[in-house]
C-alpha cells in the first residue's frame, strides 16, 4: 500500500503543477483519487508509490511549496 | 447482535463487510456503518430502551456491536439539567445543560471509546491505541483497563498536567511526542499504519464515530421523546456534531418520538433528514481553532486546515476529518456557526460554573460563550427549547481558569478574618 495523503492548494498555488514536478522532480508515482480544483481552492487526495525516503523527501518539499499535506482522513490527533 | 449490514463509502457508495476499516480503498473517502433498519423497526420500541441500563447500551440496537458483553463503564445516561440561573441570566426560558462531564473518565469521549473498545474485541485486537489531546486518552486507557487489553496513547508533551494524570493512573504506555502539532499528527498517522492496533479514531472510527449518535439519542428521550428547538454544540472534528443530528433523525424515522410517524431512511442512511426534525443545530469553535466556522462563513466547498492555537486543546482539531459533512448539517437544519474569541473561553467556563455549580473544561467554555453569542444574535428566541451540550470536567484544566483563585489570606484572629471580610473586593 502506498502513502495516502491529501494536498490542500491556498488560492495562489492552484494553478502550480505540484503533482506534476512532484512525480517528475522525485522517484515517485502519484495517483489521484479524488479532487476538487476550483478558482478559490482546491484539494487533492492521492496514492503516492515510491522507496519511504523519496516520498518522505517529496513530502517536505511540496510542504515548502505552500501546499499544505494531511492524512487523508483527516487529524488522527483527537480531542 | 448487532443489525449491521456493513460500511459504506460516504463519497463513492462502495460497500464493505464489516471489518477494522475506515477509509474506502478506491477514492480513500471516509466509511460509515450501515444499517438494517427494517429489522431495528420490528425490535426497537420506549419501552425495550427502558428496560436496558443505564448507561449507552440502552440503544443497543442502534450501536454497531454484536457481543452480548460490551466494553461498558457506564458510559451515557447523563444528567440533563434544566438551567433556571444560567437562562435567566442569558435570556432563555427553556434552556436544558446536557452535563456529559460527569462519564466515568469525565467526557463525552467515553461514549465512543465504549463503542470502539467493544468492536475491537471484538476483532481480536490486544491493544487499544489513540493520539489525543487529553479526553480521549483518558477514555482509551480506562475502558482498556475494562477489556483487560493493553493501551498504548500518544499524547503533546505539553498537555494539561490533570489531563496527563488523568489517564496515565490506567496504567497504558504513555507516549509523549516532543514536536508540533503536525509533527505529533504525522508520526501518529505512521504507527498507525505499521502497528496491528486498534487505534480508536483511525481503523476503529466508522464504529468509534457512532457512540456519539447517544448524546442525541439521550436528550430526546429525557426530553419526553421530543426534540429540542436548538442546540449548541462544542466542535473539533464535527463527528459528534453530525451524529448528535443522526441520533435525532433516527429516532423520528423509527417513530420513536411523540407524535412523529415513522420515515423511510432511503437510499443514503447518513444524510436522511426527518421532516418533523426540526432542531437547529449552532456549531461552537475556538477562534485560535475554528476551520469548519471559517469555511461555513465563507461559503467555501472545502474545509482548510489550520495549525491549531488555541486554549480549547480537547477541540484543536486543524484537519478536521467530518468538517465537510458537519456544515452539510448546519445548512440542512438552518443551523448556525460562531467561532468564540479565545477571550471569551474561561469566561464562558466561569458563567456556568457561577450559574449552575458545573465545572467544564475549556470546551465547555467554548459552548457556553457560542451560546450566548446564538442568544444575542438572535438565531435563539427566548422561549425556544434550547439544549447545550456540555463534553468534559473542568477538573481537567484547572490552568485555565488559575486567576480564579484568590483567596482571602487572614491570621487566626477574629480581627483579622473581619477585617478582610468586610473589605474584601465585590
Amino acid at each position: 500500500m502506498g502513502k495516502r495523503v491529501k494536498f490542500s492548494f491556498p488560492p495562489e498555488m492552484v494553478k502550480e503543477p505540484v503533482i506534476y514536478k512532484l512525480g517528475r522532480d522525485f522517484e515517485i508515482v502519484t495517483n489521484i483519487r479524488r479532487a476538487e480544483v476550483r478558482e478559490d481552492v482546491g484539494w487533492v487526495v492521492l496514492e503516492l508509490d515510491g522507496e519511504d525516503a523519496e516520498i518522505e523527501r517529496g513530502l517536505a518539499w511540496v510542504g515548502t511549496t505552500g501546499v499544505r499535506v494531511d492524512p487523508v482522513s483527516g487529524d488522527v490527533i483527537d480531542g | 447482535m448487532a443489525f449491521v449490514n456493513g460500511l459504506k463509502c460516504r463519497e463513492c457508495d462502495r460497500e464493505y463487510s464489516s471489518e477494522a476499516l475506515n477509509v474506502c480503498d478506491f477514492c480513500f473517502g471516509p466509511l460509515e456503518v450501515v444499517y438494517d433498519y427494517a429489522t431495528i423497526s420490528e425490535v426497537i420500541s420506549r419501552d425495550s430502551i427502558a428496560s436496558g441500563p443505564l448507561s449507552i447500551w440502552r440503544y443497543r440496537d442502534l450501536l454497531p456491536a454484536d457481543s452480548e458483553h460490551p466494553v461498558d463503564i457506564m458510559a451515557g445516561y447523563t444528567p440533563l439539567l434544566k438551567a433556571h440561573n444560567l437562562g435567566k441570566k442569558l435570556g432563555l426560558k427553556n434552556l436544558y445543560i446536557k452535563n456529559d462531564s460527569v462519564n466515568p473518565s469525565f467526557s463525552f469521549k467515553d461514549r465512543v471509546v465504549s463503542v470502539a473498545a467493544t468492536k475491537a474485541v471484538e476483532f481480536g485486537f490486544d491493544t487499544l491505541a489513540c493520539a489525543s489531546t487529553g479526553n480521549l486518552a483518558c477514555s482509551v486507557a480506562a475502558h482498556a483497563a475494562r477489556a483487560g487489553i493493553k493501551a498504548v496513547v500518544f499524547i503533546p508533551s505539553d498537555l494539561e498536567r490533570g489531563k496527563i494524570i488523568g489517564a496515565a493512573v490506567y496504567g497504558p504506555t504513555m507516549i509523549s511526542v516532543e514536536g508540533n502539532y503536525d509533527e505529533v499528527n504525522r508520526l501518529c498517522s505512521e504507527v498507525a499504519d505499521n502497528y496491528p492496533w486498534a487505534f480508536v479514531n483511525i481503523n476503529m472510527r466508522p464504529y468509534y464515530a457512532e457512540g456519539s449518535k447517544t448524546l442525541g439519542y439521550e436528550v430526546a428521550e429525557q426530553l419526553g421523546w421530543r426534540l429540542p428547538d436548538h442546540v449548541v454544540v462544542p466542535t473539533a472534528s464535527g463527528a459528534m456534531f453530525t451524529k448528535i443530528w443522526k441520533g435525532f433523525n433516527e429516532m423520528a424515522c423509527l417513530g420513536m418520538l411523540e407524535g412523529v410517524d415513522s420515515y423511510s431512511f432511503g437510499p443514503d442512511q447518513n444524510t436522511v433528514h426527518h421532516p418533523a426534525v426540526t432542531t437547529k443545530m449552532h456549531m461552537t469553535q475556538a477562534a485560535g481553532c475554528s476551520p469548519i466556522v471559517t469555511a461555513w462563513e465563507n461559503g467555501s466547498p472545502h474545509v482548510m486546515p489550520v495549525r491549531p492555537n488555541s486554549i480549547a486543546k480537547s477541540l484543536a482539531i486543524g484537519n478536521p476529518a467530518d468538517g465537510i459533512y458537519s456544515m452539510r448539517v448546519i445548512n440542512n437544519s438552518a443551523g448556525t456557526a460562531y467561532a468564540v474569541p479565545e477571550d471569551q473561553v474561561v469566561p464562558g467556563i466561569k458563567l456556568l460554573a457561577e450559574t449552575e455549580g458545573i465545572f467544564t473544561e475549556t470546551a465547555g467554555g467554548v459552548a457556553i460563550s457560542g451560546l450566548k453569542h446564538a442568544v444575542e444574535s438572535g438565531a435563539i428566541k427566548p422561549d425556544e427549547l434550547t439544549v447545550v451540550y456540555i463534553t468534559g470536567n473542568g477538573l481537567k484544566t484547572q490552568e485555565a481558569v488559575e486567576s480564579v483563585v484568590n483567596p482571602l489570606t487572614v491570621k487566626p484572629f477574629m480581627s483579622s478574618f473581619e477585617e478582610a471580610f468586610n473589605h474584601r473586593p465585590e
